[in-house]
């Protein structure tokens, strides 16, 4: 039902693309990290929240059309719903019901609570296609508490030596989420990178209670660097090594993804620590999710495809591999 | 072994050295004696003997988890270290109990208990202990067991720190962390005792190093100020007789006295109270042999007297540091060299001599001697300051090592995995060809020489253009020319190509180069024969 073309995920008997990486007629689209949400298509489907942020990143011209999650639309001879997916804001799984029977498609997705999402919510299908960008059973998650624990005894530590924290993260997503954690268990103001302010307010809009932020550029300057001694600040990748840190002051930086999880990665890219929370499934629960589905054909993409597959075929599934033109690293956006 | 984990994450979570000092300071001003010393021997790089294989490590996480020995091996691909991908991957099943042993109780009360226990009973204490662990401790055991724990500090960030606690000179402490020791709760007392109680007659000085001088040795000013040798291509020692005792240490401080016994028969020679730096150098006819043929000796325990007459050693001296039981280092380096040439113009004989002196009056004539290096068999010349006293480690400014430009071949670029450690998630490690018969045979192994842009762009370029993969191996397309350099080369029988080379690395990344226009195995055979004087001088 779904094939494989040069601009991605094509339904042919629906006539419509999923994520693609290259202008189609009519795009789905689960969410609206870069490499699912692609400019230059002529017709955008996606749910309200998704379409506030892509609005803002793709223009506010863009032909879109929203759709809740839980409602059926007939796209061409299929019938499509899109459901929670747990990523980030208005994530999606989209669901397509034919006569060949209902695929899955789960874009990325996550079992881990998470303040500033509605969580994923399994749909049983014939064939689920599951991200496996930590794909490998070395990737485990701890509870968030235990990580906010860590977050805030380093934070605690720095501020003790007079360093200012700074925690490079995702701008969309990840900055929102332990900016919400964060809140619930410090009554510490957090600072952000201008960068990183549209989406908080995006998020806002969406109705996503999230504590004020104090931007980093109004409160800053080179006369007074102490104001960032002892403060935390959220940043995007982009800003690490550029001359904006330098009104930081002394810093202890961080990263916080999935990667961390594997001390060579936080070493091989010298960030002083790295805070193992990520968007993603970790592995024990791409099994879990894939078991849910209760799906006899398992396709998977992105990261750690090819193992996964192979797995699930050693449990008894049909199982395979679909390529994306996105071979970044694992877990970027 | 809770408090010992903290400090390994302190240590491995800042690339400050004021904070990993911090941090060791406080370690050793809180642990128990006994746990301190221990710290001191791994954080000082000093390793147990490997207990177990990762091979066993593998099978037993395969048995505690489930998870099939492929899927561990694809972990370990990206992980890039085993005992790491192993403490990782056991997370998927245990839950942790409370451990209250410490690091002296787990090193000596159980690590070290498993050597010589059937697989079987091994088996079942590693399992019971991972339950008894958080990650990072297993993973700190797990790297005791494979004989492989390292923590990233320096040997001189250490002895600040002891230094620090004890408020003693580094200088005393580095002294008193050489040689042999075993770790224990009174050793520990030892080291930041205030007194000098150095009665260790075996303990050598912590060795001067020099650092690479890639300037114009013009600016070093009047080659008089300067004693000039060459640089041999041996082992650096320190040979030591003290009472009735001879000891011979190596630069990296294993005592190889009886590797070479006819160096310990010449010492018997020396006056009491001496200690002489040096090199060992297998030296047949007047010259120096290549390194491969004194690797035959240091590979070899047993028949060493036969080996001896094959490659014959001697101990080519070029300092003294004690002279009838008195520390001289600090004594200006001209003043120890005569002292040197007296002591072994009365004792020494045909092993242990001086390194000759090179005497011309300028830098050009000088660089004319270092360029016939190669035909002599040495890697160039040393110039060290006559003014200067021994000092402890890597002190740029007295000493120099002034080598020849390395060996260098273009090659092909063949296969490509991913480093280890922090360069696990890049394909960083790789094998170059050269041209034999139309086809292209492994020659080299190399892992340095790129910039991390470079590292990052070939990355890229060998994923899109992966052949074949054979685990973590990538067969890539035979497109990149890179020119790699060498210190040295030598027959060997064990490697395809036939010849093994010293120190591979990328010096260029040869992107102007076409494949065909690497050099051919012939070529690279070429460099092998001891080769006229002169044609050092183009190399």
């Amino acid at each position: 039902m779904l094939k494989e073309t040069a601009q991605g995920l094509y339904c042919p008997a629906g006539d419509f693309h999923i994520d693609p990486w290259e202008p189609v007629e009519r795009a789905l689209i689960t969410h609206a990290h870069g490499d699912h949400a692609r400019p230059g298509s002529a017709a955008y489907l996606c749910t309200p929240h998704t379409a506030g942020l892509l609005r803002r990143r793709l223009g506010a011209d863009i032909t879109l059309q929203t759709i809740d999650y839980g409602v059926p639309l007939a796209v061409g001879g299929v019938n499509v719903s899109f459901h929670p997916a747990g990523h980030v804001l208005g994530s999606a799984q989209i669901r397509i019901d034919a006569s060949e029977g209902v695929w899955v498609v789960g874009g990325d997705y996550k079992r881990a609570p998470d303040p500033t999402c509605v969580p994923f919510e399994p749909v049983r299908c014939d064939t689920f296609i599951t991200e496996s960008t930590f794909g490998l059973p070395l990737y485990r998650w701890d509870d968030t508490a235990l990580v906010l624990r860590d977050i805030t005894s380093w934070w605690d530590a720095n501020r003790e030596a007079g360093r200012a924290s700074v925690i490079f993260c995702y701008t969309l997503g990840k900055a929102q989420r332990l900016l919400a954690e964060l809140s619930s268990v410090t009554d510490r103001p957090v600072y952000a990178h201008g960068m990183m302010l549209g989406m908080m307010d995006a998020y806002r809009e969406a109705g996503v209670s999230l504590p004020p932020v104090k931007p980093v550029i109004e409160a800053g300057g080179r006369s007074n660097r102490a104001t960032f001694a002892g403060e935390l600040v959220l940043a995007p990748l982009s800003a690490r090594g550029t001359p904006w840190m330098r009104r930081l002051g002394t810093i202890s930086d961080a990263f916080a993804s999935g990667l961390m999880r594997v001390r060579g990665v936080r070493r091989q890219r010298a960030y002083d620590r790295g805070f193992v929370i990520s968007d993603h499934a970790d592995w024990p629960a791409l099994l879990a999710t894939i078991a849910e589905t209760g799906a006899s054909r398992v396709l998977a993409t992105h990261g750690y495809a090819e193992p996964l597959a192979r797995h699930l075929r050693a449990q008894g599934l049909d199982s395979g591999v679909i390529r994306t033109a996105w071979e970044g690293e694992p877990g970027s956006e | 072994m809770r408090q010992f984990a903290a400090l390994y994450d302190e240590i491995d979570s800042t690339t400050s050295t004021n904070a990993k000092v911090a941090a060791m300071v406080r370690y050793f001003g809180s642990a128990p004696r006994a746990d301190a010393a221990w710290a001191v021997y791994f954080l000082t790089g000093r390793r147990l003997k490997r207990l177990l294989q990762y091979s066993l490590i593998h099978e037993w996480t395969m048995a505690a988890t489930g998870i099939e020995g492929w899927l561990i091996e694809e972990c370990y691909s990206v992980v890039g270290d085993g005992a790491e991908t192993a403490a990782l991957v056991l997370d998927q099943v245990l839950t942790v109990a409370e451990n209250p042993l410490s690091l002296a109780e787990w090193v000596e009360g159980r690590v070290l208990t498993l050597r010589g226990m059937d697989p079987a009973t091994q088996q079942a204490r590693v399992t019971a202990w991972w339950r008894s662990l958080e990650r990072l401790e297993r993973f700190i055991l797990l790297k005791l067991l494979t004989g492989e724990f390292r923590v990233g500090v320096s040997q001189t960030l250490v002895v600040r720190a002891l230094a620090q606690s004890a408020s003693l000179e580094p200088p005393i402490v580095a002294a008193r962390l050489m040689g042999e020791w075993t770790p224990s709760a009174d050793w520990f007392e030892r080291v930041l005792s205030p007194e000098h109680t150095d009665d260790d007659r075996s303990r050598p000085y912590p060795f001067c190093l020099a650092a690479p001088f890639e300037g114009d040795v013009v600016e070093l000013g009047d080659p008089r100020d300067w004693q000039i040798e060459w640089k041999w291509d041996g082992i650096r020692a320190q040979l030591i007789r003290r009472g009735d005792a001879i000891h011979l240490w190596s630069r990296g401080e294993e005592l190889i006295t009886h590797r070479f016994p006819e160096i310990s028969a010449a010492a018997t020679h020396l006056p009491e109270g001496t200690v002489l730096d040096g090199e060992v150098l297998a030296f047949k006819d007047g010259r120096p042999l290549p390194f491969s043929a004194l690797q035959q000796r240091i590979g070899r325990q047993k028949q060493v007297a036969q080996m001896s007459r094959a490659v014959p050693v001697v101990f080519m001296t070029y300092d003294l540091l004690e002279s009838g039981g008195v520390d001289i280092r600090p004594r200006p380096l001209a003043k120890r060299r005569t002292a040197l040439e007296s002591l072994l113009g009365a004792v020494g004989g045909g092993v242990l001599r001086p390194s000759a002196l090179l005497h011309d009056a300028d830098w050009g004539a000088l660089a004319d001697q270092r360029s016939r290096s190669r035909s002599l068999g040495v890697e160039g010349l040393m110039i060290k300051r006559r003014d200067s006293p021994y000092g402890v480690g890597r002190k740029r400014g007295d000493w120099w090592k002034w080598k020849i430009d390395p060996y260098s071949v273009d090659a092909v670029l063949i296969y490509a995995q991913p480093g280890s450690g922090k360069r696990a998630s890049l394909l960083t490690d790789y094998t170059f060809g050269v041209w034999h018969e139309g086809a292209l045979v492994p020659f080299a192994k190399a892992y340095s020489g790129l910039s991390n842009e470079e590292i990052a762009e070939m990355d890229k370029w060998i994923r899109r253009h992966t052949r074949e993969r054979f685990g973590p191996v990538r067969h890539v397309e035979p497109v990149q020319v890179f020119e790699l350099g060498f210190e040295g080369i030598a027959e060997s029988a064990r490697h395809k190509s036939g010849i093994a080379v010293r120190f591979p690395r990328m010096l260029r990344w040869r992107k102007d180069k076409k494949p065909e226009e690497a050099d051919t195995l012939e070529n690279v055979r070429r460099l092998i024969a001891p080769r006229p004087s002169g044609a050092a001088a183009q190399a």
